[in-house]
Formats: structure tokens, C-alpha cells, sequence
């Protein structure tokens, strides 16, 4: 990204020498981008997140060609895709909620139900950012394209793909979110795989940038960064994957011993490798990051809302746990940094300052 | 010596962070989010919104001191929302921020920074604690036009030995040039009037967004005369004059309030004396007094003398003089000079 800061300082837009170096290095970057998930180029669109991604997915699909189309999803989506639906039903669409089992998964076949001639997008995430889980997206891909052939389908992929290889034919999919900070690549930058011929109405209007769906000047230096670290982890992900399951495996098995009554959530269904959400019987989970935040170990209570609160979780109440169940509940994240024995390290200390409040 | 702050995000618990770093404590912020809307949406008005935990978060970055947000919406509409529409539903006058004090605040919290390992809760009250061989004892903040007191006087001496009030020791303007010398966002911070969970508007119109279904009634005055159709004994409070929908030709104030039978009574002036009331819910923040004593029977008020006798956790104030507006469901707080000794509900007047 360094000589994008300096050097390589012109507007891609622009026709200029200056302007042609930052335009071919956007484009290089693009042409990557898709080789790596298996697209065209001009199927790669650039945004400012993972959250624009997924605000472009849905309200471009639901307000395509001038329409009000209906939005069929699921209750435990990332708030930006739940959000938008939200909007999009302020105008009229119509949102259809897919059910979610206990373990946090979609049914294939009853997501597909859902599926009508009016059907704008039909919207399930790779991996739960919370849980973990990791969704059966590419039956429930066939089976909506079964039910009705003209349906699109997304997917959040955005806490997934740090860990689950991204195909786009293999999945299945006609959209998919991506944001460069789940993966080691700079904040604010990220983007929406859209298949050809899939009709979107663009979301930021203006100069008509990235072929009309998405104005505005590029963060070059941002989409280089995201490129680069597409590469990175391409190359290093049949290395990471296996060493990051190890230690989420070794903490989850170290705290069952430690602390036999903890729960792990999604224990038998297919799991992001680098999650590990647990409940604690008894156990408030705010008090217990204190303790764990003091004695240097981060981690979360699912998402924090507006003021900093540790909420209770949306997709832990569509999955049936009561507000006190869920208060218990807390996610530990593995990634680069977690070196061999962490995962071991780390359910001791979870197990000896829950014990302490307990 | 770990300390807990109580962060509201207005400049009275700012100060009282930075003075308990000044005097070498291990400080930790926290803002109790007690409410939201039906949505989940943080309040916007008021006191306690999303923009005063982030003024909070600020000044404890500032001040270079951990900081979380913890939710206590549970335990505050249990404990404090449930009895506010109560209290109302049954002609009482309710104050949440003493009920808020005595189930949120200075219960719960306190139990959570003793099972973190923190030796004291420290708020922004303009109180005064002191020990005197072992004993608490609990004053009015230096600063008569702010003192709260009022509020803390359900306080006993097992919370007492864990609370400090930094501020309390202080005028509001010291307070305020402390958080300017400091450089604290909120230094300029107007101070919050409104209840939490009211926020701008008025409490008439949260209670009708609850869902309390106004029930028409009588108001009658105390020498018998229907004057007229009320909409609902929730919108009155003992000593009210405005808003009372019927006139005379002088000044009416509301005498009474009757839950069961919905009727309000009004009279003059002179009707609304009260010469005692009993209390209940009594708490002392040392020994029980009995006898002379001076009662408060209003957050913003004079204490006014009595004489108190108890009978366990009741007691009857005999007003030396006859008092107006003194409503059921406030707090009474108990005081000898500026020292509180106790206090409680008020259950009845007469």
C-alpha cells in the first residue's frame, strides 16, 4: 500500500499519466481479486466495507428495475444485511424470515419455500460472525435455484472467508460481501462479487464508477491492500486453517476438562474453524470479560450496540435462548497471531476467572 | 485500592474519576445502560443516552482508564419502571432515582465490583461520607443548592464502607473548573433534569406509551362540590395546580388522590397541610433515631422539623408545622443537621 500513499497519488478516473498508474494498479488488483474467487473482473465490485457490500446486495437487488422486490432471508444475518431488509420493508418489499434450527442453521429445503416469481434476493450468510456456524450454503443455493431459476442468491462472507475457500461456482452464489480487515487487509475497504447479467440498482450514485454500481473515487491504496492480502491468505490458508482448528479444538477440549458444565454452541454442526462461541452457566458474561480483559485475554459477548453494551444477541434469540442464556454466552476468535498452546492457555484462564464468579 | 467509577457522562462523575486517580487509586469507568426502546434503540434524550456513555468513554480515555458499558435494563425496569407505573396506577408520587439508588446502583453494582475485585463504588453524588472509629457516616454535600443526599439517605453502613463521593466535598463550580483544568469534554456539560427513561418528553406521555390506560374519574372538592371530569388519576400529583382542567375563580390544588375510587379532591391553599405521615421501607444509615429530628420529604426541599417514632421498619413523622404537598410514594430522609440518619417511603399522610 506504501506507494499509493505518495507515489502513486492520481484518481484512477482520470485520464492522465498519473491517473493511468493508480487506474492500472486498481485494475491489477482486480483482475486478482477474481481469479482468486473464481469471477471475471467485471464481476468484482469495489465498496467501503463489508457493510456496503451487503447494503448494495440487498437494496440493490430489492429496488432493481424500479421495483419493490421481496427479500427472503435469515434471522441471524450480520445487522447490515438485517438493516437493509428492514429498510427495504419500510418501502414496501416484502421480507420472509427463514427459519433457524437451535444449532443455528438454515434447512435447504424450507429457505427454498419461501422462494416466489417476486423474489428480489435471497440472502444467507457463510459463517455466523457470532457462532460460528457455518451454513449450508451450497444446497441451499441449488434448492432456491431449483424453486425458482431466476432467484439470486447472497452471501455475507465476510467472517467466513478468513477461513472457508470462496468459489463462487462452487458455492453457487450470484453475490457475495468481503471485507479486507477479517483477513488481514486494511479497514474500510471491501467488496461485492456480482454475478453478469444480475441487475442491481447502484446504492451511491454519481461519476458511475466500477460500471455504474458504484460511485465515487476508489481507495486505491485500500484495494491494493485488500489484494495483497487476498494473496497472503490464498497462500497460506492450507497451512492456517488446520493450525488455527488445532488450538480452537485444544481450547474447547482443555475448558470441557476444566469446566465440564460450559456449552459449546454449534458443537455438532459445521463450524468456522476459528470460533469458538461457549456458554458458562452461571456466569454473567460482561463481568467475566473484565477478568479476562485484566488478565490479557480478549474476548467478546457478541456485539456491542450503539453504547457499548454487550446487547443480547439477535442470533442467539432466533436460535431459542432466553435473554438470561444468552447473557452467559461469550465467542473466542483464533487467527494469526494465536501461536502453538494458546488455545490450551487460554481455556485455563476462561476456566479460572469463571470459577472465580461463580 | 481498586475503584469502580459510576460514569454518567456528565462532568460530576468525570471529576470524581480523575480526584480518585489524583489520590492513587486504581481506577475502572462504567456506564450502566439502563434503558432502551422497544427496538433496542439507546435513548437519545435525556439523561444516560448513547452521546453520554460515549462523553463518558472520552474522558476515561482521557484519563487513561479502562472503560466498559454494562447492561442493566433487566434490573432496571424490574426494579425501577415496574413501581414508576405502580406507584401512579395507585395515586402515588414514585421517585425512580431513589428506587434506581436502591435495587440498580448501590445494590447490584456494588455486588459486581466486590465479585471483580474492586474495594470501592465511587459516584458524582454531592454527599459526604466520613468514618469515626469504624462507624460511616453520611453528610450533605458541601454544596446545599446541589446536595443529594435526599437520594442516597436508604444508604447503611455495609454500603457505606465500599461507596465514596468525591465531589461532595465540592461546589458545582470547583467541580466544574476541576474538569476545565483537566481538560474534560464535559466540563460545560449542562446538567441532566429529566428521569432517565422519560427523557424529554413528559412522564404522562412514557406512562400512555407503556400502555397505562387512563380510567376517567371525579374531581371533587374538599367541601363537596363536583367540579368536574378528570382523565385519569396518573396525570396528578399531590400539590399540583396547573393542569387540573376546572376552575374556580381561585387557586386549586390537588388534596387527594384515591386509587380505588378514582376520585381527586381539590381544595385552596390551606387544605393542603399535612401534619404527619407514615413511612415504611426505613432504613438508617447507623442506629435508629427516634424523637426530634429535621425530614425531607422532597428531592428539591428544606427539611422541616419532627418528631419520628418507630415501630420496626415503620415509623410516624408528627410535622412540627403542617406541610403542603407532601405526596405518597416519596422518599422521607431523616436528618440532624446536615447528617442523614435514615429514611424511607411515605405510605400515608394525614
Amino acid at each position: 500500500m506504501e506507494p499509493f500513499r505518495h507515489d502513486i497519488h492520481g484518481n484512477p478516473s482520470g485520464s492522465h499519466a498519473a491517473s493511468r498508474r493508480a487506474k492500472n494498479a486498481l485494475e491489477d488488483a482486480r483482475d486478482l481479486i477474481a481469479s482468486l474467487i473464481n469471477a471475471h473482473p467485471g464481476e468484482v465490485v469495489f465498496t467501503g466495507g463489508g457493510s456496503e457490500a451487503d447494503n448494495l446486495a440487498i437494496k440493490g437487488r430489492a429496488f432493481s428495475g424500479g421495483r419493490r422486490g421481496a427479500i427472503v432471508t435469515s434471522p441471524t444475518e450480520h445487522d447490515a444485511v438485517l438493516e437493509s431488509a428492514g429498510f427495504c420493508g419500510s418501502f414496501g418489499c416484502r421480507i420472509t424470515f427463514a427459519k433457524v434450527g437451535a444449532d443455528g442453521l438454515v434447512d435447504p429445503a424450507e429457505v427454498a419455500s419461501h422462494v416466489t416469481g417476486g423474489t428480489a434476493v435471497v440472502s444467507i450468510m457463510l459463517g455466523n460472525n457470532e457462532t460460528g456456524v457455518r451454513a449450508p450454503l451450497e444446497e441451499t443455493a441449488s434448492a432456491v435455484k431449483a424453486a425458482g431459476p431466476e432467484a439470486v442468491v447472497h452471501t455475507d462472507a465476510v467472517q467466513a472467508y478468513v477461513s472457508e475457500r470462496v468459489d463462487v461456482e462452487a458455492l453457487g452464489v450470484d453475490l457475495l460481501s468481503l471485507a479486507a480487515h477479517k483477513f488481514g487487509g486494511p479497514k474500510g475497504v471491501g467488496l461485492l462479487y456480482v454475478r453478469s447479467e444480475t441487475t442491481l440498482a447502484p446504492v451511491v450514485h454519481g461519476g458511475g464508477q466500477e460500471l455504474g454500481r458504484r460511485s465515487g473515487t476508489h481507495n486505491v491504496a485500500g484495494i491494493v491492500g485488500m489484494a495483497a492480502a487476498m494473496a497472503a491468505l490464498e497462500a497460506d490458508r492450507t497451512s492456517f486453517r488446520p493450525r488455527i482448528e488445532a488450538e480452537r479444538d485444544a481450547f474447547e477440549a482443555m475448558l470441557a476438562e476444566l469446566a465440564p458444565d460450559v456449552v459449546v454452541t454449534g458443537a455438532g454442526v459445521p463450524r468456522m474453524v476459528q470460533t469458538s462461541h461457549v456458554r458458562i452457566p452461571g456466569v454473567r458474561n460482561e463481568m467475566l470479560l473484565v477478568r479476562l480483559d485484566q488478565a490479557g485475554l480478549a474476548a467478546s459477548a457478541a456485539s456491542a450496540c450503539q453504547s457499548g453494551a454487550a446487547t443480547v444477541s439477535h442470533v442467539l434469540e432466533a436460535m431459542g435462548m432466553t435473554p438470561s442464556v444468552a447473557r452467559e454466552c461469550l465467542r473466542f476468535s483464533f487467527g494469526w497471531s494465536t501461536a502453538a498452546g494458546d488455545g490450551a492457555r487460554a481455556a485455563r484462564m476462561v476456566a479460572r476467572e469463571a470459577g472465580a464468579l461463580r | 485500592m481498586r475503584a469502580l467509577v459510576a460514569m454518567s457522562g456528565g462532568v460530576d462523575s468525570s471529576v470524581a474519576a480523575a480526584l480518585m486517580i489524583e489520590q492513587g487509586w486504581e481506577v475502572m469507568g462504567v456506564t450502566m445502560k439502563l434503558w432502551q426502546g422497544p427496538q433496542g434503540e439507546a435513548p437519545t434524550a435525556g439523561c444516560c443516552t448513547v452521546a453520554d456513555a460515549e462523553d463518558a468513554r472520552r474522558v476515561a480515555a482521557r484519563l487513561d482508564i479502562p472503560y466498559y458499558v454494562w447492561d442493566y435494563t433487566e434490573e432496571f425496569m424490574s426494579g425501577v419502571v415496574g413501581g414508576f407505573i405502580d406507584d401512579y396506577l395507585t395515586g402515588r408520587t414514585p421517585n425512580p432515582c431513589v428506587e434506581c439508588n436502591r435495587t440498580v446502583k448501590f445494590s447490584r453494582l456494588l455486588a459486581h465490583a466486590e465479585a471483580l475485585d474492586y474495594d470501592v463504588v465511587v459516584t458524582g453524588h454531592y454527599a459526604r461520607i466520613t468514618s469515626d472509629g469504624g462507624r460511616y457516616r453520611l453528610w450533605r454535600g458541601i454544596d446545599s443548592a446541589k446536595d443529594q443526599s435526599y437520594v442516597l439517605s436508604m444508604l447503611g453502613q455495609d454500603q457505606l464502607s465500599r461507596l465514596r463521593f468525591p465531589v461532595g466535598d465540592l461546589t458545582k463550580d470547583q467541580t466544574r473548573r476541576i474538569a476545565g483544568r483537566l481538560g474534560l469534554r464535559t466540563a460545560d456539560k449542562p446538567d441532566s433534569q429529566d428521569i432517565c427513561f422519560v427523557g424529554q418528553g413528559d412522564y404522562r406521555d412514557f406512562l400512555a406509551g407503556q400502555g397505562v390506560v387512563p380510567v376517567q374519574g371525579p374531581i371533587i372538592h374538599r367541601d363537596g362540590r363536583l367540579l368536574g371530569v378528570h382523565h385519569g388519576i396518573t396525570n396528578f400529583t399531590i400539590g399540583q395546580r396547573r393542569g387540573l382542567g376546572v376552575a374556580v375563580g381561585e387557586p386549586l390544588y390537588v388534596t387527594g388522590i384515591d386509587p380505588d375510587s378514582g376520585v381527586v379532591t381539590v381544595g385552596d391553599r390551606s387544605d393542603l397541610g399535612v401534619h404527619e405521615v407514615t413511612v415504611e421501607n426505613l432504613s438508617w444509615v447507623d442506629r435508629p433515631a427516634a424523637g426530634p429530628v429535621l425530614v425531607q420529604y422532597r428531592a428539591h426541599g428544606q427539611a422541616v422539623a419532627a418528631e419520628v417514632s418507630v415501630d420496626g421498619r415503620t415509623a410516624v413523622a408528627r410535622f412540627a408545622e403542617p406541610q403542603p404537598a407532601v405526596a405518597r410514594g416519596q422518599t422521607l430522609a431523616l436528618y440532624r443537621d446536615d447528617e442523614v440518619v435514615g429514611g424511607g417511603i411515605i405510605a400515608d399522610t394525614a
